[in-house]
Parts: C-alpha cells; sequence; structure tokens
C-alpha cells in the first residue's frame, strides 16, 4: 500500500487509468441502462417504472460503497498516515454526495406512482437522507481543515470514521423497521431478481463503479496539482 | 378492470421514468464535467508554476 505513498508514482499510474475507468465506465453504464430502459422488460407489477431500477440501485449502493471506502481512507489516514488517503477521502465526498443525492431523487420520482407517495420518513429513506447530510458535512469540514493548514486532516479523519455507523443502519433499515421500501432483492450468492432485470443491473453497477473511480482519480489527481502548486510557492515565499 | 385503466391515464410511467434518467444522467455528467475542468485547471496552474521556476533558474 505504501508503494503507492509516492504522490509521483501515484500520479504515473492516475494519468493512464482515469481515461480507462471514465471510459469504460461511461459505456457499461449508458450500454446496460440504455438496453435496460429501451429493451428490457416491464415488470408485472410496476409496469415501465421499473426501468428507474438501472440508475436507483448502482447510485445507491455506490452512495453507501463511497462512505465506506471514505472510512477505511480516515482510518489509513488515522493508522498509517498514509499521505493519500486524507486526499482520497477528500476526492470521495462529493461524488459520493451527488450519487446519494440522485438515488434520493430517482428513488422519490419511482416511489410516487409504486407507493402513491414522492416521501414517507421511515428507515431506509431517512438513514439515506442522512447519509447525503453526512457527505455534505464531510466536504464543508475537510475544506476548513485544509484551509487551518497542515494537521488538519486528523478531525475530517475522525468524522469519515464515526460516520460509518450509518451504513449499517441504511442496509439493515428495511428489515429492523417496518418500511414501504422492499427488502433487498440481491444478497450474497443469491438473487431473487430474474435474469432479465439482473444482468442489466449488475451491469449498469460495474459501468457505475469505474465511473466513480474516475470521478475519484480526477478529484484526487486536482487535489494533488493544488498541494503542489501552492507548495511551490510557499517555497518561492520562503526564498524571497 | 376500470380502475386498472383510470390509474394508467391519470399516471404515466414513462414520465416517471424520463424524469428520473434526465436528473440522473444530468447530475452525472455534470460532476463528471466539473471533476475534469478542476482537475485541468489545477493540473495547468501546477505546470505553469513549474514552468516559470525553471525559466527563473535559466536567467
Amino acid at each position: 500500500m505504501h508503494g503507492f505513498a509516492n504522490p509521483a508514482r501515484f500520479l504515473r499510474l492516475a494519468r493512464w487509468l482515469t481515461p480507462l475507468l471514465m471510459l469504460s465506465g461511461g459505456i457499461l453504464a449508458l450500454g446496460a441502462m440504455g438496453w435496460g430502459v429501451l429493451r428490457g422488460p416491464a415488470d408485472s407489477l410496476q409496469g415501465d417504472t421499473v426501468r428507474i431500477l438501472y440508475l436507483h440501485v448502482p447510485t445507491a449502493w455506490l452512495g453507501m460503497g463511497g462512505w465506506t471506502a471514505l472510512a477505511i481512507a480516515s482510518l489509513t489516514e488515522l493508522v498509517w498516515r498514509h499521505p493519500l488517503a486524507a486526499i482520497a477521502a477528500r476526492a470521495i465526498a462529493v461524488p459520493g454526495a451527488v450519487f446519494a443525492a440522485i438515488c434520493l431523487l430517482t428513488g422519490s420520482i419511482w416511489g410516487r406512482p409504486a407507493w402513491g407517495t414522492w416521501w414517507v420518513w421511515d428507515g431506509r429513506l431517512t438513514s439515506m437522507l442522512v447519509l447525503l447530510f453526512l457527505y455534505l458535512a464531510y466536504a464543508a469540514l475537510a475544506d476548513a481543515a485544509q484551509r487551518d493548514g497542515a494537521g488538519g486532516s486528523r478531525v475530517p479523519a475522525i468524522f469519515g470514521l464515526v460516520g460509518a455507523i450509518n451504513i449499517p443502519i441504511i442496509h439493515y433499515s428495511v428489515l429492523w423497521w417496518n418500511s414501504l421500501h422492499q427488502p433487498p432483492s440481491i444478497t450474497m450468492g443469491k438473487s431473487a431478481m430474474a435474469a432479465d432485470f439482473l444482468v442489466p443491473l449488475l451491469v449498469s453497477t460495474l459501468g457505475f463503479s469505474l465511473l466513480f473511480g474516475g470521478i475519484v482519480l480526477m478529484r484526487m489527481r486536482a487535489l494533488l496539482a493544488e498541494q503542489q502548486a501552492e507548495a511551490r510557492l510557499r517555497r518561492k515565499a520562503q526564498a524571497a | 378492470m376500470a380502475g386498472d385503466t383510470i390509474a394508467r391515464e391519470a399516471l404515466n410511467q414513462w414520465h416517471f421514468v424520463i424524469a428520473a434518467y434526465a436528473i440522473g444522467l444530468g447530475g452525472c455528467g455534470a460532476l463528471v464535467a466539473q471533476s475534469w475542468l478542476a482537475m485541468r485547471r489545477a493540473e495547468r496552474r501546477r505546470d505553469a508554476g513549474r514552468d516559470r521556476g525553471k525559466q527563473g533558474q535559466a536567467e
């Protein structure tokens, strides 16, 4: 892991990985969504609205997966002081927030014809909304810590770890509390979903995951470049 | 049966599908564009500073 602690080595890898992830992710996600929406079957109960699945579910999983990655990066920052861990966590915050917001909005749009309401304050929807607020709070906190100078990454890292408690709450909310939201259709090695829905869903999820990775790499490169430019300016100011 | 017909007339399901994808794809597109522009701007600023440094040393 510390092999990539050198930002120069990381940048060399990120330069060719970024377009690869963006291109393959874009093709897979758009292809799977296009197939699911235009060629896939409608559901016997939900009709055509089931086609929102190919966008809603990947963004939900990546919203949760993003915070899991942010928490792992925070732990790495606190325990091993990996120089790229704080940058990775900061780079995940905004895409995670956008994916959580898309999940909430598409879920609300899906809920209107499926449940007869745009929103209910039940466990799943509320805990997902809390995740969006956690992302926004983390982004604000990390920006403020960055402005305050070196050593300021510990507070966001602790926040990132504490916020991870919300991930199992989101996952188990549909089992712990009564909810309009359905229980999970896909569990480890098992699926209650027909292959006609499952295959485009998994391909779309893979595509969105690659896109998410590409976006995080672009944001990491931006943060690293800003740090390098500021470090150069500081050195110049000291030398003058 | 009559109720089913009324429900279909009142809610065109495709409107919801289109709205969801417009928001989702628009949001993703904006995120990709913003991330790419931020990366380009930051890397250009860093490289410009590096070039100025090299010129200063040469002079």
